[in-house]
This record gives structure tokens, C-alpha cells and sequence, in this order.
């Protein structure tokens, strides 16, 4: 019972960690990005590389995968990115799409189509006992390192300078250019941010989720769910969103097998239902 | 556009003149349609029976019968039908080939069997591996397996050896439902019990509740079926949930330990016990001439069953051509059904009913040996009927 309900969390807080950075996109600067997936991707074959043929640490492939994947959405979004933030979403749709496929294509092509394999440290395979149920090791890492990364996100949102000025920008860009914020570098950074994360929880999710060319795609569904469901434009909504989901996939599988892969959906139509705009949304 | 030289039109002169007595020493080349996934999510098939079928012409000679074989080789995706089906009507209206072959899966083999009914052309599938594909076409003939094939034995030879209660996990598509159909009726004629029955949709994130309900459910042996490169994730999980020490035996069919990628399971995969058809391990000096040869060609990839079924499709079509002595499709067709031959994976042949392979399925088990992981076969099962 409490197993489930740790696995839940588990795979609903690596969830957050792959979607957080879209949220952001869509929500803060009004762009749908449906590539972020591929940043999620790249994140998951660095650490491949890095872990698997230069034997480098694990601890140490994991700031890697957020530097290149966060360097990579750096030089995208002023290479191309910029240039579509005021055109149709539409337009963005087509463009993220296309890059999806590219990024497929590339991964094909540097690495196979096969599915990446990694072999974690020893002191994160395993099981622990917790005295109510057993939970693997490597399920409680990435509990405590996505609660870390939804505290910092958060707290860096409403309490840092930066984070005030990206509310700013979000809520009124040429008003927020006036008081002299520069806001196409705030969103270069913000994009930076989120497609690092994306590369992070990319990396994290090798072991569970599994890693191959057709990633981007598989997981964009999930990824967007949590962010109809969260809502766009905060940190905590798609964060509850992702825990609420990754429980109730999970749990689902467990109890009704033969229902499989609905469950999450059901979730998904019955929470919009109750709550069209996002969990934590203000009603307008 | 060159304008024709004096010694280009005494070069075609010649050629002209010498046609004839070319004809005598070699007919027309034998043209190959080969159509094959070398791209997308099923890439490894088509990169092995490509490299198998190559393999095939370097060792045996590109001149059989007195013809040359011609391989044209097409790219469908592995993911449309409508693409295979397209490529194949190309390949027989306009590059006239005589055999159709390849396939990596069961709708893409469906979607091209009218073609072959039509054009009257043998369709050699070389990897789908589906039981009804010979039965959408008098023309189709097969040199890979079945699912029942493979997994029937699994699931006798599990109940022989003292596994009382089985789970099964698979993945919830044709060939999945295929599989598991087979597994529990064989297994529950064999006096085994049936403990649980799951299905994983086909894009599944994560195989964590499924194993946690079968751990809970203590079953004496868990069969898996899945796509193949899905087996490392099944197992990573099997063995972080410790269902190994709760007694849980890991068995199935042997596509889930593909010879392709088994080495990059890692140690997680050591003592899983499945049956297939063919091994890289498989002890015999024909298999030693075939995987030199396979390595010949591609250095870095092992041999997986996929181009083992390539490279006997090039020995059916050669053999067959031999016997005909024509490329006429029927008498192809005719000479195909009821051959025999030795193949790299042990004596096999072509039911002339049911134009689908018959061949001996072993029972292996993972081990590791000089530092590379292989399925080490220790059971045989003669003869066993497609």
C-alpha cells in the first residue's frame, strides 16, 4: 500500500521535473513549446554518454545534463526561438513540432534507434526497508531531489529579484520594458532554465522511464496533462498536478491492470472538469 | 547529357556482339524486392537482416543458378503498411522484381500480401512474426518463427520443471495477446496454475505496479512478452522490486533477450531462462560460419534471430532458384514449399501445407562468458511445427 503510494510519488514528482520547464514557456511567456521534450532527451543521452562510455560519476552526470540541455535551449531560443514569440501559436505548434522530429532523426542517427541502457552506483539500486513497506533507492532519490528542485523553483520565484521580474515581464512585457527590465534576456534565461530542467529530469528518468529516440513524443501527452491540469503559469499547480497523476497512474495500474493506460486519463478529464483552470488557479 | 565517342559506340558494339554468349554464361540477374524498416523505432531488424543478407552474398557469391542475385533494397519505416504496400507495388510494376522479401512486422506483412497474390511472386517474410501472416496469401512463405511457436515450449518446459503457478505480464498488442493465449493454455494442459494475468499498455512509462501486484501475488515464475527492447526496463525492475530473492523465476520468450542489445542489460539479466529459436551462442560449425561472416560486414552488432530468418530467406530463394532453374514466380513458389536445408540455428524446413518454417526451439539461459553476456542453450525441442 504505502509502496504504491511512494512509487506514485516517485514517477509523479519525475514528471514534474520533465514538464516544470514547459509550464514555464507556456504559461510564463506564452509560447507552446511542444519540442520541450526533446530537451528531456538530449538531458537523458548526455548522461548516457557520460555515465555509460566516459565513466564519469553519477552525481557528476547529473549538473552536466541540466549545463548542456540549459546551453542548448540557450542557443536555440536566441537562434530561433526568439523569433517566433509574437507569431500564431499556430506557428509555434508547427515549428516545435518540426523540431521534434528533427531531434528524433539526430538521436537515430548519433546513437540508434535502440533503448539506452544504464547501470545506476550501487548505492542507488536496491530496496530499503522503511518499516511500513520497502521502497527501491534510486525511487527515494528522485523524491528528494524533485522536492528540492519544486522548493528552489518556487522559492526562487516569488522571493528572488529575478523571479519578481519575470512575474513583471509575464503580466505586462512592454510596461515591464519601460521600468527598464530587460526582458528579452529574462526569457533567454527562463528558457535556459526550463529546458535544463527538462535535460535533468530527462537524465533522472533514464532508469525508469527509459530512454530512445521516440522519447520526445511518448512523454509530450504526460507532459501536457500535467500542465493543463496544474495550469500554466505557476510552480506548485503543475507540481500537485504531476504527484496527483503519477499516484493515481500508478495505483490504477495496480488495482485495475486491465484498465491500464485510461486511468490517467480519466484523472485528467475528471480534474479539468472540477477545475478548468488549472488546480491552483484564481477564478477569473 | 555526352555526346556518343567513337569508343563508347565501339564498347556498345562489342557488348552487342558478345550479348549473346553472355546470355548462355548469365541469364538475367534475379531481382530481389527487399523491404525493410532502416529507419524509425524498429531500425534493428532492418539493420541486421540487411547486414545478414549481405553477409549472405559475400560468402556464397552474388551468382546463383547462373544468375545473378540483385538485392533492392526499400526503406518502408516499419511503421505504415500503406508505405510497405506502396514500396512492394513499385518494386514488382516497375523494377520487375521476382521475389518480395523482408517484413519486420505483422501489418506490414498483411498490408503487401495482395500484391503478392496478384503479381504471383513469392513474398519470403524474414521477421514478422505473427501465426496467421501464411494465410493471407498462397504466395507467402516464412523463415522466421511464430509466437506459438517460441512460446509453447516455455511453458511446457516450466511446468516440467517444478514451477507449480505462473504470472504472465504482456505487452497489450496482437502479438502480446498472442502470447499469453498460448502461455496459459499450454501451461494449464501441463497441470500448471494460472496466478495472475496482466497486460501493460504498449507506451508505458514506468513497469513498477505491475511488478509490485506479481510480487504480491508470489507466483512460482513470471512470463514476460514484450517489444524487444522493452525487456531491459521489465527487468531492471524485477530486480530492483527483489522478486529474484522473493523466489520469483523470470522466464519468456527469447525476442525479450535479443542477442542485439542483451549485452547492454548488464548484470540484471544473468539466469533469465527463455525459449527461442535461435541463439549467437548456438553450437554448431554452420553458426560459426555464418556469425564470422555476419561480423564481416557489421563488426560492431552481434546476430539476432531477425538475421538469422535474413540470411535463410537468401538460402530459400537460392536453393529454390537452383531447383527451378527459372524465375518464373510459381515454379519459385513450387521449388520454395517443403525445402529443407541446415541452417545456422539447426535443421529447418518449409511446411509445403503451410508454407511456414518448422525448426527446433531451444530452451536457453543467460550467462555470462569472457565478459559478454549470451543465451547459453541447455534444452531442445525437435522439430517443432509452425
Amino acid at each position: 500500500m504505502l509502496t504504491i503510494l511512494l512509487d506514485g510519488i516517485a514517477s509523479g514528482m519525475l514528471l514534474f521535473v520533465l514538464a516544470c520547464g514547459l509550464s514555464v514557456t507556456m504559461g510564463l511567456m506564452n509560447f507552446v513549446n511542444l519540442a520541450h521534450g526533446a530537451f528531456g532527451m538530449a538531458g537523458g543521452y548526455v548522461l548516457v554518454v557520460l555515465l555509460q562510455r566516459w565513466g564519469w560519476p553519477f552525481l557528476a552526470c547529473l549538473p552536466a545534463a541540466f549545463l548542456a540541455t540549459a546551453l542548448l535551449g540557450l542557443l536555440l531560443e536566441r537562434t530561433l526561438y526568439a523569433r517566433l514569440y509574437r507569431r500564431e501559436h499556430l506557428d509555434q505548434v508547427l515549428f516545435s513540432i518540426g523540431l521534434v522530429f528533427m531531434a528524433g532523426a539526430t538521436a537515430d542517427w548519433l546513437m540508434g534507434a535502440q533503448q539506452q541502457i544504464i547501470q545506476l552506483p550501487a548505492w542507488l539500486s536496491g530496496r530499503v526497508d522503511l518499516g511500513i513497506g520497502e521502497l527501491g533507492r534510486y525511487r527515494i532519490f528522485l523524491i528528494l531531489v524533485c522536492a528540492g528542485i519544486v522548493a528552489g523553483l518556487q522559492l526562487g520565484l516569488l522571493r528572488t529579484r529575478f523571479g519578481a521580474q519575470l512575474r513583471a515581464a509575464v503580466d505586462d512585457a512592454t510596461v515591464a520594458r519601460g521600468l527598464g527590465i530587460p526582458v528579452p534576456r529574462l526569457f533567454a534565461i527562463t528558457f535556459a532554465l526550463g529546458s535544463g530542467l527538462a535535460g535533468l529530469g530527462g537524465a533522472l528518468g533514464v532508469e525508469v522511464l527509459g530512454l530512445d529516440p521516440t522519447f520526445p513524443l511518448k512523454y509530450l501527452v504526460y507532459m501536457l496533462i500535467v500542465v493543463a491540469v496544474g495550469g500554466a503559469n505557476t510552480i506548485l499547480g503543475p507540481a500537485l498536478a504531476a504527484l496527483l497523476l503519477g499516484v493515481v497512474d500508478v495505483a490504477g495500474k495496480y488495482w485495475l491492470p486491465q484498465l491500464g493506460a485510461f486511468i490517467i486519463y480519466t484523472a485528467m478529464v475528471a480534474l479539468l472538469l472540477l477545475r478548468p483552470h488549472g488546480l491552483l488557479a484564481k477564478q477569473a | 547529357m555526352s555526346r556518343p565517342t567513337r569508343r563508347g559506340l565501339l564498347a556498345g558494339g562489342t557488348a552487342l556482339l558478345a550479348a549473346p554468349g553472355l546470355a548462355r554464361a548469365q541469364a538475367e540477374p534475379l531481382k530481389i524486392g527487399l523491404i525493410l524498416p532502416m529507419t524509425g523505432p524498429f531500425a534493428s531488424t532492418g539493420r541486421q537482416i540487411d547486414a545478414a543478407t549481405r553477409a549472405w552474398l559475400r560468402t556464397n557469391g552474388e551468382v546463383q543458378a547462373g544468375r545473378r542475385l540483385e538485392i533492392l533494397l526499400r526503406d518502408d519505416g516499419g511503421v505504415q503498411p500503406d508505405t510497405t504496400r506502396r514500396l512492394a507495388q513499385e518494386l514488382v510494376v516497375r523494377d520487375k522484381v521476382k521475389v518480395l522479401a523482408g517484413f519486420g512486422l505483422t501489418p506490414l506483412a498483411l498490408a503487401t500480401a495482395p500484391i503478392a497474390t496478384e503479381a504471383k511472386l513469392p513474398m519470403v517474410v524474414m521477421a514478422a512474426a505473427t501465426a496467421i501472416i501464411p494465410q493471407r496469401s498462397p504466395y507467402i512463405l516464412r523463415t522466421s518463427f511464430t509466437l506459438p511457436q517460441v512460446t509453447a515450449p516455455i511453458a511446457e518446459w516450466a511446468a516440467r520443471n517444478g514451477i507449480r503457478s505462473a504470472a504472465t505480464l504482456v505487452t497489450d498488442f496482437a502479438p502480446g495477446h498472442d502470447a499469453e493465449g498460448v502461455f496459459k493454455a499450454r501451461f494449464a494442459a501441463a497441470g500448471g496454475r494460472m496466478a495472475l494475468e496482466l497486460r501493460s499498455p504498449l507506451r508505458n512509462p514506468d513497469y513498477a505496479p505491475f511488478l509490485q501486484r506479481v510480487k504480491d501475488a508470489k507466483p512460482d515464475a513470471l512470463f514476460i512478452f514484450c517489444p524487444s527492447g522493452e525487456g531491459a526496463a521489465i527487468m531492471k525492475q524485477f530486480q530492483e522490486r527483489g522478486l529474484k530473492e522473493a523466489g520469483i523465476k523470470l522466464i519468456g520468450t527469447g525476442d525479450v533477450m535479443d542477442d542485439d542489445i542483451l549485452n547492454s542489460f548488464g548484470p540484471d539479466a544473468l539466469g533469465t531462462i527463455t525459449s527461442h529459436h535461435y541463439s549467437a551462442a548456438h553450437d554448431s560449425p554452420e553458426n560459426a560460419a555464418f556469425t564470422a561472416a555476419f561480423r564481416a560486414v557489421a563488426p560492431n552488432m552481434r546476430p539476432n534471430f531477425m538475421a538469422v530468418g535474413g540470411w535463410d530467406g537468401m538460402t530459400l530463394i537460392a536453393e529454390s532458384l537452383k531447383a527451378a532453374n527459372d524465375t518464373d514466380g510459381d515454379k519459385l513458389l513450387a521449388a520454395m514449399k517443403g525445402r529443407s536445408w541446415l541452417s545456422p540455428r539447426g535443421p529447418v524446413t518449409i511446411a509445403a501445407e503451410t508454407r511456414d518454417i518448422t525448426q527446433d526451439v531451444y530452451i536457453r539461459r543467460v550467462e555470462s562468458r569472457e565478459g559478454q553476456l549470451w543465451n547459453l542453450e541447455f534444452d531442445r525441442i525437435a522439430q517443432v511445427a509452425a
